[in-house]
C-alpha cells in the first residue's frame, strides 16, 4: 500500500491531482490510499509553498501546478 | 538535453525541433492574422443588417474587433510568460530572498512577484513559507502585492484596449507601489502582528525543501506554456466577453457628458471614491478592463479608473479573508490603509500629470 497526500486548500488543480494520482496508481496496478490536506497550516508545515503539493509515502515529491503523468507514474512505481 | 526516465517515454514524443518549427510558425501565423483583425471585424459589421454608424453599429464593431484582438494578445503573452515562468519557482523565490534586507529586498521581491508562477489559492502557504524561511516581512508584502497586480493578463488587456502608454504606467505604478507599500509594512516593524501560530512557525525548524528536479528541456517549457494558455482561458474567457459586451454597450450608448462629469478629473473626490469602491468589488483583471476602457473612451479621467483598477486588483475582500489565517485584524488593516493610500496617491498623480 502506497499512501499518497495531497496537499492544497481544496482549489481545482489539487482535486485533478488527485484523480490524477489515483487514475495512474489504477493503471500500474498498485494500491494507493490518498490523503487531501487542505489546511493551510498543515500544508505551510509540510514545507509546501505552491499548491497542489504532493508527498509519496512521507517524501515531498511535487509542489506547484499540475505534476507530469510520466513523472507521477515513476513516482508511484518507486 | 532530454533527459527522459525509461517511464517517461510518452508515446506522443517529439523531436525538439519540431517543437521550435511549430512554435515559429504559431507566432508567424498570429503574427499574420493580427494585421488583418479590424479588416475582418468591419467586414463582418458590414455583414449585418445595422447602420454602420448607428448606437448598435458601434457596439457591434467594438465587440468584433475587440474579442478577437484580446484573446489572440492574451494566446501570445500568456504563453510566452508560461515559458518564462518556468524558469522560476516559489522555492527559488524564497531561497533568493531569504534574509535580504528591507529597500534592495522589496525591490527584488516585487520584480520576483511579476515572474514567480503564482496562484492566489497558495497565498497563505507561501506567506508562511517565506516568512518562516526568513523573508522579512515587508519583503514578503511586495511579492504579495506584486503578484497579483502586476500581471500579464492586466497588461495585455491595457495594452490591447487602451494602449501601451497606460499599459507601462500601470506596470511602472504597479511596481513602485508593492515596493513602497512593502518597505513602509516592513519599517512599521509588525512581525508580532503575526496570529500566533504562524510565529511558532516562524521561530520553528525550518521546512524540508522539495528535491531538485532534473532542469526541463525546451518543449517541456512549451507544454508548461501551453498549459498556461489553457489554464487562464479557462478561468477568464467569460470574463473577457461580458467586459467587452459591457464595454460596447458603454461605447455605443453611454453619454459622453455624463461621463466626464461622474469619473472626470474635475471632482476630487472622484479617486477616494474609485478605490473604496474596488475593495469589495472582485473580478480578475479581465471582467474590469474592457469597462475601463470603455470609460475612458467616454472621458472618464486615466488616474481615476487607474486608482479603480488597482484597487479592485490589489485589495479584494475574498483575499482579505485568505490572508486573515496568518495576519490579525490590525495587520489587515495598515496592509489594507499603506496599499489604499498607495493607489490613491497613483490616482491623483496621474490625474495632475496627464
Amino acid at each position: 500500500m502506497t499512501s499518497v497526500t495531497v496537499y492544497g486548500p481544496g482549489c481545482k488543480r489539487c482535486e485533478t491531482t488527485a484523480r490524477m494520482v489515483s487514475e495512474a496508481a489504477a493503471k500500474l496496478g498498485i494500491e494507493v490510499e490518498i490523503e487531501k490536506v487542505t489546511d493551510a497550516r498543515a500544508i505551510a508545515m509540510a514545507g509546501v509553498i505552491s499548491t497542489p503539493g504532493l508527498a509519496v509515502d512521507g517524501r515531498l515529491v511535487h509542489a506547484g501546478g499540475l505534476p507530469d503523468p510520466a513523472k507521477l507514474e515513476g513516482w508511484l512505481a518507486a | 538535453m532530454t533527459s527522459h526516465t525509461p517511464s517517461a517515454a510518452a508515446p506522443a514524443h517529439r523531436p525538439d525541433w519540431l517543437w521550435h518549427l511549430g512554435v515559429a510558425a504559431f507566432v508567424l501565423a498570429w503574427w499574420l492574422l493580427y494585421q488583418r483583425l479590424l479588416a475582418i471585424a468591419e467586414w463582418l459589421t458590414a455583414l449585418l443588417p445595422v447602420d454602420r454608424h448607428s448606437h448598435a453599429g458601434e457596439a457591434i464593431a467594438f465587440f468584433l474587433y475587440d474579442v478577437p484582438k484580446v484573446m489572440m494578445l492574451l494566446t501570445l503573452i500568456v504563453f510566452v510568460m508560461g515559458v518564462v515562468r518556468s524558469y522560476f519557482s516559489p522555492e527559488k523565490t524564497r531561497a533568493l530572498l531569504s534574509g535580504r534586507r528591507e529597500g534592495l529586498g522589496n525591490v527584488m521581491s516585487a520584480g520576483l512577484g511579476v515572474l514567480t508562477p503564482f496562484c492566489s489559492c497558495s497565498a497563505v502557504p507561501l506567506f508562511i513559507g517565506f516568512v518562516s524561511a526568513g523573508v522579512p516581512l515587508g519583503v514578503t508584502f511586495s511579492f504579495l502585492i506584486a503578484a497579483p497586480m502586476v500581471n500579464e493578463v492586466a497588461l495585455v488587456l491595457l495594452f490591447g484596449l487602451v494602449g501601451w502608454q497606460v499599459a507601462a504606467t500601470y506596470l511602472a505604478f504597479g511596481l513602485a507601489l508593492a515596493i513602497i507599500a512593502g518597505f513602509v509594512i516592513g519599517k512599521l516593524q509588525l512581525e508580532g502582528w503575526l496570529q500566533d501560530w504562524v510565529r511558532e512557525i516562524q521561530s520553528g525548524a525550518a521546512a524540508p525543501v522539495l528535491p531538485e528536479g532534473e532542469t526541463p528541456s525546451l518543449p517541456d517549457r512549451y507544454r508548461l506554456g501551453i498549459e498556461a494558455v489553457r489554464e487562464i482561458f479557462g478561468r477568464v474567457w467569460m470574463w473577457i466577453l461580458l467586459g467587452i459586451a459591457l464595454g460596447a454597450l458603454i461605447h455605443g450608448y453611454v453619454p459622453e457628458a455624463l461621463m466626464v462629469r461622474i469619473m472626470g478629473a474635475e471632482a476630487w473626490w472622484s479617486v477616494p471614491a474609485a478605490v473604496v469602491m474596488g475593495i469589495p468589488m472582485y473580478t480578475n483583471a479581465a471582467g474590469v478592463i474592457p469597462i475601463v476602457e470603455a470609460l475612458i473612451g467616454k472621458g472618464a479621467a486615466l488616474g481615476t479608473v487607474l486608482a479603480f483598477m488597482m484597487s479592485v486588483i490589489a485589495l479584494s475582500l475574498p483575499e482579505m479573508i485568505i490572508l486573515r489565517q496568518v495576519l490579525t485584524l490590525r495587520l489587515i488593516a495598515v496592509f489594507i490603509a499603506v496599499v489604499g493610500s498607495g493607489i490613491l496617491a497613483v490616482g491623483v498623480l496621474f490625474n495632475l500629470l496627464f
